[in-house]
């Protein structure tokens, strides 16, 4: 019988873990143990609408604080794990309290990559991540702000169009020659440039950052090519490593990531991880793989639960992701590495297309702008492995379902 | 406040009290109702908020946008009276409506 389990890190994975634990029948103690003092909250529109301030942050949590205590759950928010002791079952937490664990599951997440040129450390230079991030980059976001946002992937891009809809004047500085050039097409990253150019963001690729400048308060971004930014305020979006220091600190295998089995589980059997911070194996794609997202985090925290419980139950999923920039959505399924032919369906002038990845006859990926009906039909082709007709897939108008 | 009535995935009826403003998705997920999984919370990206509507209620909902009815196309199991609850926006005129959630999402 398990009489304690406990969680840390209450995003969505830790959020999920407790739902799932509750409902197949725990009945024994359950701590939540989180760094940030909210309720766990929802990520997503941290760089969307609740940055420009259409979503109030009452509608950020995922369940009222009634839910936690009907389901006895006792919460530690604010309140860091400082150290994790595997060997005799224990989490030390920032004020000193002691907690022992009969299974622990780790949902620590991820955290901004840092720039470390010169100037990185000067005021007005921001990451977003957090609730605790989005309050000094919204008062920064005022009509005709000069806003320089480095990196364009997700995050810098849906900063970017939130500034731009809310008045700021933006440029994006991306190193690569396309932007979210690792994981869309190169016809979708020349969509997205377009779509933010119409909208008055100011893109400029193959752009190197080579330091910040300013009196304490970052007011310029220079560039490689000699190039400067007036920037009233600079949001850093250059990715995420994962979170891992206490569970390496505990002596768990971690290799980009707390490495864990198809099961959740870590190198101790009675840790458990889920989310942004594990490495897991893909069944689906054949090697260990990494992910931020939303459906991981939930789908992997749920696995984990029921194997806490004793269930026997493999994580096997085929990912997605979504990212909203102006009025597009575009929405993503699979892993494209390994492809070996690539697939337009629909024409990127009318703003609804898809582009697929195929290996073979098999598709492994699909990226859709505002094509919601391709994405969900291959949800399902990629998951079950359907053989497709390749010459058929390019027929824009023809139903994915029917390229088989 | 509008009470909206939902039919769990195993038959249990739960009234939920839910505010105006907030989406028929946000109102279940923030009481905990079975089976509205609500994965991407309201972004129109994963169909799994899917639910079917009491046809007597259906008519007097705004219409789907293209981008709901192509998620639907594809969710599991659809009917005429299905919908993602994400998209559905708490008005005082659904006090007392009646919400089914299937048995499962996707």
């Amino acid at each position: 019988m398990l009489s304690t389990i406990l969680i840390i890190g209450g995003g969505q994975a830790g959020a999920q873990a407790i739902d799932t634990l509750r409902r197949e029948g725990y009945q024994g103690r359950l701590v939540l143990i989180g760094d940030e003092p909210e309720l766990p909250y929802q990520r997503p529109p941290l760089s969307k609408k609740y940055l420009s301030g259409e979503m109030a942050a009452d509608r950020l949590p995922f369940r009222h604080r009634s839910f936690y205590e009907e389901h006895r759950v006792e919460l530690r928010l604010g309140n860091r794990a400082a150290r994790l002791d595997a060997a005799a079952r224990q989490v030390e937490l920032a004020d000193g309290e002691t907690l022992s664990y009969d299974r622990l599951l780790l949902c620590l997440g991820a955290e901004s990559r840092r720039i470390t040129c010169p100037g990185a450390a000067l005021l007005g230079v921001h990451y977003l991540r957090g609730l605790a991030d989005v309050g000094p980059i919204q008062m920064g976001f005022k009509p005709r702000s000069r806003i320089v946002i480095i990196g364009g992937g997700y995050i810098g891009l849906e900063a970017a169009a939130t500034a731009r809809k809310m008045g700021c004047e933006v440029t994006v500085l991306e190193m690569a020659d396309r932007i979210m050039n690792r994981v869309v097409a190169p016809c979708v990253s020349r969509y997205f440039a377009q779509e933010h150019a119409a909208h008055g963001v100011n893109i400029l690729c193959d752009t190197r950052v080579v330091r910040l400048e300013g009196e304490g308060r970052a007011e310029r971004v220079v560039c490689a090519d000699g190039t400067s930014h007036e920037a009233d305020l600079v949001v850093v979006g250059i990715g995420a490593v994962a979170t891992t220091a206490l569970a390496s600190e505990a002596g768990l295998a971690c290799d980009n990531g707390i490495v864990v089995d198809e099961f959740c589980r870590s190198s101790d059997a009675a840790i458990f991880a889920a989310g942004d911070c594990t490495n897991h194996p893909s069944p689906r794609y054949g090697r260990r793989v990494r992910l931020e997202s939303v459906d991981n985090a939930f789908e992997q925290a749920k696995t984990a639960a029921l194997n806490m419980l004793g269930r026997e139950v493999a994580h096997d999923r085929v990912p997605w992701f979504w990212s909203d920039q102006f009025d597009n959505k575009l929405l993503i399924v699979g892993l494209s590495q390994d492809y070996d032919r690539q697939v337009l369906r629909g024409d990127p002038g009318s703003r609804s297309f898809s582009v697929c990845y195929l290996k073979g006859r098999e598709l492994l990926a699909l990226e859709a702008v505002n094509h919601s009906k391709d994405y969900m039909a291959a949800r399902k082709l990629i998951a079950e492995r359907v053989l497709l007709d390749p010459d058929k897939l390019g027929e824009g108008e023809r139903p994915l379902k029917e390229a088989v | 406040m509008p009470k909206i009535v939902f039919i769990e995935p195993g038959g249990a009826r739960r009234e939920i009290d839910a505010p105006l403003g907030i989406t028929l998705m946000e109102a279940a997920r923030q009481n905990g109702v079975d089976g509205v999984v609500a994965q991407c919370g309201g972004a129109c990206a994963c169909a799994t908020c899917h639910v079917y509507i009491d046809p007597e209620w259906l008519a007097k909902l705004e219409p789907p946008e293209d981008m709901e009815t192509g998620m639907l196309e594809n969710a599991w199991q659809p009917q005429g009276n299905s919908r993602l609850s994400c998209q559905i926006h708490i008005t005082a005129e659904m006090d007392g409506m009646l919400v089914r959630v299937p048995e499962r999402q996707g």
